[in-house]
């Protein structure tokens, strides 16, 4: 039976095994490979999508989960909040090795969706679901309140 | 380096530089005709676009006639930014403007891509990148521009010496004429190289010491850039490989019925390691390695615990090691000593646990085999991936991709994960590319690890507290031993990254001795990020504020006065102390600490902020670094790699390492391996020390001095001793 949901904006029907992570369907069936894997046990961040908006661990959410749902991932980011986001992340050179940073950037765009003055403590909670090993959580946090002064201004 | 530095090319290696533009063509050539069929093949390039073939100026440099300058990077950019500093130097000497650098990996071709301080052998690490390219570049760069200006000349017919060049436009002012390089290119590459290069003189720097912005920042930010993990070549399927439980044991049978039959699984084939299950995706491969039943020999695994392994090693502490330091007279000292400290520290196995665990792309063809991976180790892995398939090692072409981390882990002797994939390939008959993904699991549990170690030391003490005596054993596994690399790496016995910062201890103590018993364990272990240091720097960094806590005396003036041969170690740590206010009141609850190291001949001081709850839970509020790399290439990279040399640091500080139950490892994935996440990061503040000495790493260093930094921090603290990582998470009274 295919799963039918809303990848990017566009219309999608995939019919693989639904306990396939919507990780590996969205990177091995559609192609699309920004979002990555680290863990597969929702430990990491790396893979994380939004769902109606939402930051999911794509990794451990199964496809047949998101039927009838709205996926973006980091191909599909639009609007001011993403391209803040992004643009926090090229100025302050945030990536190091880089793998991870698809999922922060996730993470970051769902958190300032919904909060544009989040303080130190708001960033934790919002990305501490996120590992980076090059350990780039100094500039993560700056560009993220250098992002928010963007939306605030 | 007040003086312009200027190079000559005999002829013989003008002739070797010739023939190396001409291999380098034909890599190129065989580059492009992969290139547009996958997606992978922008891997390589760093906005993620392939660019046109364009005239290749030497090994390291390439123009196109759209005016862009490729800088073919024998480096892997795993992280630390090699990719944005190789580039600056070439830049620098080519008088490039910066917005028409791009940078890819080049070729595996150890004739032209050696890592100099590795010998003939094309590979990363050791923090040697930017140390074994800067004048190599320098001369790379300076000649391409000159062969720019040649051809600019004979066009123009005006002497040379009237052209100027300056971002990425040469001109004649006399003529009014100008041309871009792109312009110039193809006439350019056809000039000889010249005998002899100009270098700049630093002053005369324009992009070598500016924060010239990092080429991969928009492609990193947006999910473009390619990792092996996103490589698709046509038809490729994925593989799984299923290791044994105990390192060492071996498959005794299997049986493939039930894997087999999960749909999309294509293959069941044992290798060297273990059983690959081989499927259309990754879920499927995955699927069918869980319904796989193995049975597997044991006989020659290693059964026992860390414990046990810990315990036999405090054993042989207590008795002499072979020397790898001795000078003074040892024992007279201490027979003399007014009073004599010990201790013995303890660190765990540690795993690297990069983001992207290991992956590799391998694609049998006519001709040999083709390799995609974030390759840290390229004429290691061109000799091993060639044995298995009884080629030669030309014959494997190596493309080098972004590496999602590494810290140490990508480069092994055995080439661990493109043997497994070559093999896998082969067994397969090579009926398609073959794309193998370690799980986390793999990785936790691959081995592979940062060694177990103790530690025990001892000094003897004049009346005044000065140091007149150490000793130091060190008691843990060779990295080198047993690999093809041990007669160069082992000397009389020696790992030198065994003992790497201990038996170069900088301090000025006239009796030493540095001893070393290296052991046998099943484990298998390897170089993690800054190696030896990992270990050493703890254990006499932390060893030192002992002493000092033991004779009343001052961590930073203890290491003061015994620093007075190593300026550089002292330039460090003194503007670590200033910056961080060492000796000015704190709030209530805080307490600092300082350390300093040198690792791959850069130099490093940190001083640790932490502050301690009544309930005795304590976190870093903040660390303040001093570095000393040398003329500072790209301070802003500098900066982020120290930042993140902190943070990876804190990892064993803070969290248990890799442990051994009969053999067995306890931990699988970030839950019970944890790792630094954003809420325990510290606020961080680097300060570079100026220089103009020949620049040095920068990916490494930063590593060593946070945990007895961290460590110190607490014994002012508490007036307790912490002799083993991780630290307790909460620190009673005692």
């Amino acid at each position: 039976m295919a799963v039918n949901f809303t990848l990017n904006g566009q219309p999608v029907s995939l019919d693989v095994d639904p306990d396939m992570p919507l990780l590996w369907a969205v990177r091995d069936e559609i192609g699309l490979t920004g979002s990555k894997f680290g863990c597969g046990m929702a430990q990491c961040g790396a893979c994380t999508m939004h769902v109606d908006g939402e930051p999911v661990r794509s990794c451990s959410t199964p496809l047949s989960a998101v039927e009838g749902q709205s996926v973006t991932t980091i191909e599909g980011l639009q609007g001011k909040v993403a391209q803040a986001v992004q643009d926090a992340w090229v100025k302050h050179e945030v990536a190091q090795c880089g793998y991870c940073q698809s999922g922060q950037i996730m993470s970051a765009v769902a958190l300032l969706s919904s909060n544009t003055q989040p303080s130190d403590d708001d960033i934790n909670e919002a990305m501490q679901g996120n590992i980076c090993r090059c350990a780039t959580y100094v500039r993560i946090r700056s560009a993220i309140h250098d992002a928010a002064k963007t939306l605030r201004a | 380096m007040t003086e312009q530095s200027k190079f000559t090319l005999p002829e013989a290696d003008r002739r070797r530089f010739l023939q190396g533009s001409a291999a380098a063509i034909a890599g190129l050539v065989i580059g492009f005709h992969w290139a547009p069929r996958g997606k992978a093949a922008a891997a390589a390039v760093t906005d993620g676009s392939i660019k046109p073939l364009g005239e290749t100026m030497n090994a390291f440099i390439r123009i196109s006639p759209d005016n862009t300058v490729t800088v073919l990077s024998k480096h892997l950019e795993m992280g630390q930014g090699t990719y944005t500093g190789l580039a600056t130097i070439v830049a620098e000497e080519l008088d490039a403007d910066w917005s028409q650098i791009r940078t890819e990996g080049a070729p595996a071709n150890a004739a032209l891509y050696a890592n100099s301080a590795f010998g003939t052998i094309q590979g990363t690490g050791g923090s040697t990148a930017i140390a074994n390219s800067f004048e190599q570049l320098r001369r790379a760069g300076a000649t391409a521009r000159a062969m720019l200006v040649a051809a600019a000349a004979a066009e123009w017919k005006v002497p040379p010496g009237e052209i100027t060049v300056s971002k990425g436009v040469v001109s004649h002012a006399a003529s009014n004429r100008q041309a871009t390089f792109g312009e110039l290119a193809q006439a350019a590459a056809r000039q000889m190289p010249p005998t002899d290069v100009t270098l700049k003189d630093p002053s005369e720097f324009t992009l070598i010491g500016k924060n010239v912005p990092r080429l991969d920042a928009r492609p990193k930010s947006n999910g473009t850039a390619q990792f092996t993990l996103d490589v698709k070549q046509p038809g490729q399927l994925t593989a799984v490989l299923q290791r044994p439980p105990l390192f060492g044991a071996k498959v005794k049978r299997f049986d493939a019925t039930k894997a087999r039959a999960v749909p999309g699984v294509t293959h069941v084939v044992q290798i060297d390691n273990g059983v690959a299950v081989v499927a259309k995706n990754f879920w499927a491969a995955s699927k069918g390695r869980e319904a796989l039943e193995i049975e597997w020999d044991d006989s020659a695994a290693e059964k026992r615990s860390t414990d046990e392994i810990l315990a036999e090693y405090r054993t042989l502490a207590k008795t002499p090691g072979k020397p790898a330091r001795k000078q003074g007279d040892v024992d007279a000292a201490f027979a003399k000593a007014a009073k004599v400290v010990e201790a013995t520290y303890d660190f765990p196995y540690l795993a690297h646990a990069p983001m992207e665990p290991l992956d590799c792309v391998v694609r049998l063809t006519a001709d040999g085999v083709e390799i995609w991976a974030g390759d840290q180790f390229q004429t290691v892995d061109q000799a091993n991936a060639a044995r298995i398939l009884g080629i030669k090692p030309e014959q494997v072409k190596i493309n080098t991709l972004f590496a999602g981390g590494s810290f140490g882990r990508r480069a092994t002797v055995q080439s661990d994960y493109i043997v497994e994939g070559v093999q896998i390939a082969k067994a397969i008959n090579g009926e398609a590319p073959v794309k193998l993904v370690w799980t986390r699991e793999d990785d936790i549990r691959g081995g592979r690890y940062r060694p177990m170690y103790h530690h025990s030391l001892a000094a003897a003490l004049d009346a005044n507290g000065m140091i007149i005596g150490w000793r130091h054993r060190i008691v843990g596994q060779s990295i080198m031993a047993g690999t093809p690399l041990e007669p160069v790496m082992v000397k009389d016995g020696i790992d030198h990254t065994s003992v790497e910062g201990a038996a170069n201890l900088p301090y000025d103590i006239p009796n030493m001795s540095v001893e070393l018993h290296s052991t046998q364990a099943g484990v298998p272990v390897l170089w993690w990020r800054a190696v030896g240091s990992t270990h050493t720097a703890f254990a006499t960094e932390v060893f030192l504020d002992e002493i000092a806590q033991a004779t009343g005396q001052d961590p930073l003036t203890l290491r003061r006065r015994m620093l007075n041969r190593h300026p550089r170690h002292l330039g460090a740590l003194d503007l670590a102390a200033e910056k961080a206010g060492w000796g000015k009141p704190l709030p209530a609850g805080r307490s600092r600490g300082i350390a300093v190291h040198e690792s791959f001949n850069t130099y490093v001081a940190e001083v640790a902020e932490v502050s301690l709850q009544p309930d005795g839970s304590w976190r870093v509020e903040k660390v303040v670094a001093a570095v000393d790399c040398g003329i500072a290439i790209n301070p802003n990279i500098i900066t982020a790699q120290v930042e993140g040399g902190i943070g990876y640091g804190l990892t064993p500080v803070l969290y248990n390492g890799i442990t051994l139950n009969k053999g067995a490892v306890e931990q699988s994935n970030f839950h019970d391996y944890e790792v630094l996440r954003i809420d325990r990061m510290p606020e961080v503040e680097v300060h570079i020390v100026p220089s103009n000495a020949a620049p040095t790493g920068i990916g490494e260093p930063g590593v060593p001095p946070l945990a007895p930094a961290v460590a110190n921090a607490l014994m002012a603290a508490t007036r307790q001793k912490f002799r083993s990582l991780p630290l307790p998470s909460k620190i009673t009274s005692a």
